[in-house]
């Protein structure tokens, strides 16, 4: 299946052709996105709709804008061209009174962001808080939860990704993975509709890395939760991914089923970077 | 040769002593409001807003390019032109403020810039608001490593008042060279001056050490 192209990723409410299979409505959507550094094209008219429930993994060589996409879904850059929408609403953009798109305002950015959530390479714990108060920090503070609820959420989160014994410590004591896992009960306690993971497993040595995965892929199991996901752990995509995204020079090159994508490539940047991959593992 | 006379020492120490609160409370007073003006400052001129930044940037730019003491002249003698008639001791607690808040705003500028843009990122994603972010998150980890600059300021804060006897405040610079002029020996009232100066200094290293002890995180 390929995604469609939009000739001129123009700002324009009417997002692509119909997707006869897909009546839905996309959990998220970009698109014509595009996202320039300078000189440089990181995103280039990028199409892509992810449904509900769907997850999604991204592979690609670096530098060919697969963290650029999570990043811009969470807001951490701005685009430059096309919409992004989450839910059916777009996301760096609202209906002004004529119904034309015009950037967001702060209370419309905040509203469609706290749909998703993400989980970063280096963690990005808060250093100074124990881990239970990294996990409820933003749901008091954000969501507004009683103390004692948002303790519970935590304290539940914290269970499942397996640190029930770990409440009280602070980050710089506890092993990459643990982290890993605390940052997801983190984005996880603001209860995201989509879930995003950067390249989650890079930072940690390759034995932790188990861990972090096993925790994601009960997360996947137990929830409908919508999950993009930048990796370069070919089995974890395999395995875990309704579709996997190969990701080159700013557009998505290459989708399929993982099936698909890894035993019948049909495109030759494809064929060549899983070799490469292949190799080097 | 004049040799150092005790007696009198003793006799015009308790004027100084009781203008030397006068110096600390100053001080104090003068850095407690520095410290909060500074913070605000530093977030402002941070802020993405150019209303906002420019002239906090030109603001902070203006008074650190410019003596304490013409400063603090402007605010006795100039305003009360424009209606504005400030007590000495106010015009001077305002004015040191105002002149101090300007480098502890570089000072938390310094330790917010320390703080890894990742947590900027963390909050992002968390949906935070800026200013809980500051406060919850950003603030408490910029704040730890510029202590001790901040803590130099209350002691540069404290050896600064007497520039305010310029201005008339009497601090124990102006009560000494008052003594002075009443009983023409400089010696003793001078060097008591340097004396409390000295203990005060010493005091307040050990008071802004010992905070400092106590903000280490419990690990």
């Amino acid at each position: 299946m390929n995604t469609p192209v939009q000739p001129d990723g123009t700002l324009s409410p009417t997002l692509g052709p119909e997707q006869p299979e897909q009546p839905e409505q996309p959990m998220v959507r970009f698109a014509g996105v595009t996202k320039r550094y300078g000189e440089l094209t990181v995103l280039d008219g990028l199409d892509l709709d992810v449904q509900e429930g769907e997850k999604v993994a991204i592979i690609g060589p670096s530098g060919s804008g697969k963290s650029t996409l999570l990043r811009a879904l969470m807001t951490l850059e701005e685009i430059d061209e096309g919409v992004i929408e989450v839910d059916g609403e777009p996301l760096t953009h609202m209906p002004d009174a004529s119904g034309r798109l015009v950037r967001a305002n702060t209370r419309h950015l905040r509203r469609v962001r706290g749909n998703v959530g993400m989980v970063f390479q280096s963690f990005n714990l808060f250093p100074h808080m124990s881990v239970r108060q990294n996990v409820m920090e933003a749901p008091v503070q954000v969501l507004g939860l009683a103390k004692s609820e948002a303790r519970e959420r935590a304290e539940e989160l914290l269970a499942m990704v397996g640190l029930e014994d770990k409440l009280e410590h602070f980050p710089a004591q506890l092993s990459g993975g643990q982290q890993q896992r605390v940052a997801i009960a983190r984005a996880l306690a603001m209860r995201p509709k989509v879930m995003l993971f950067d390249e989650v497993t890079s930072a940690l040595d390759p034995e932790l890395c188990g861990e972090v995965l096993n925790v994601i892929r009960r997360l996947g199991e137990a929830h409908n939760l919508t999950m993009l996901m930048v990796t370069h752990q070919m089995g974890f995509a395999r395995e875990f991914a309704d579709r996997v995204c190969f990701f080159h020079q700013g557009r998505i090159h290459e989708q399929g089923t993982p099936d698909e994508l890894f035993n019948q490539p049909r495109e030759d940047r494809t064929r060549e970077f899983l070799s490469a991959v292949n190799e080097a593992s | 040769m004049n040799f150092f006379d005790w007696p009198f020492a003793l006799e015009i120490l308790p004027r100084l002593l009781d203008a030397s609160l006068a110096t600390l409370g100053i001080a104090l007073a003068g850095f407690a409001i520095a410290v909060v003006l500074g913070l605000f400052l530093a977030i402002g001129r941070r802020s993405r807003q150019r209303w906002l930044s420019w002239p906090i940037t030109g603001l902070i730019e203006f008074i650190r390019s410019t003596p304490l003491l013409i400063q603090v002249y402007f605010l006795f003698y100039v305003l009360p032109n424009y209606g504005l008639q400030l007590s000495a001791l106010q015009a001077g607690i305002i004015g040191i403020a105002l002149h101090y808040a300007c480098y502890t705003a570089e000072v938390y500028r310094a330790g917010l810039d320390a703080v890894p843009r990742a947590q900027w990122e963390a909050v992002t994603a968390l949906n935070m608001r800026p200013w809980t972010a500051y406060r919850d998150v950003i603030l408490p980890q910029a704040l730890r490593p510029v202590l001790p600059a901040l803590g130099n300021y209350l002691i540069s804060i404290l050896k600064d008042t007497p520039v305010l006897s310029a201005i008339t405040v009497v601090e124990i610079m102006q009560r000494a060279k008052n003594i002075g002029s009443e009983s023409f020996r400089y010696l003793e009232p001078i060097t008591l001056v340097g004396l409390f100066f000295l203990i005060l200094s010493l005091g307040l290293a050990w008071c802004v050490r010992r905070l400092e002890n106590r903000m280490e995180p419990a690990r």
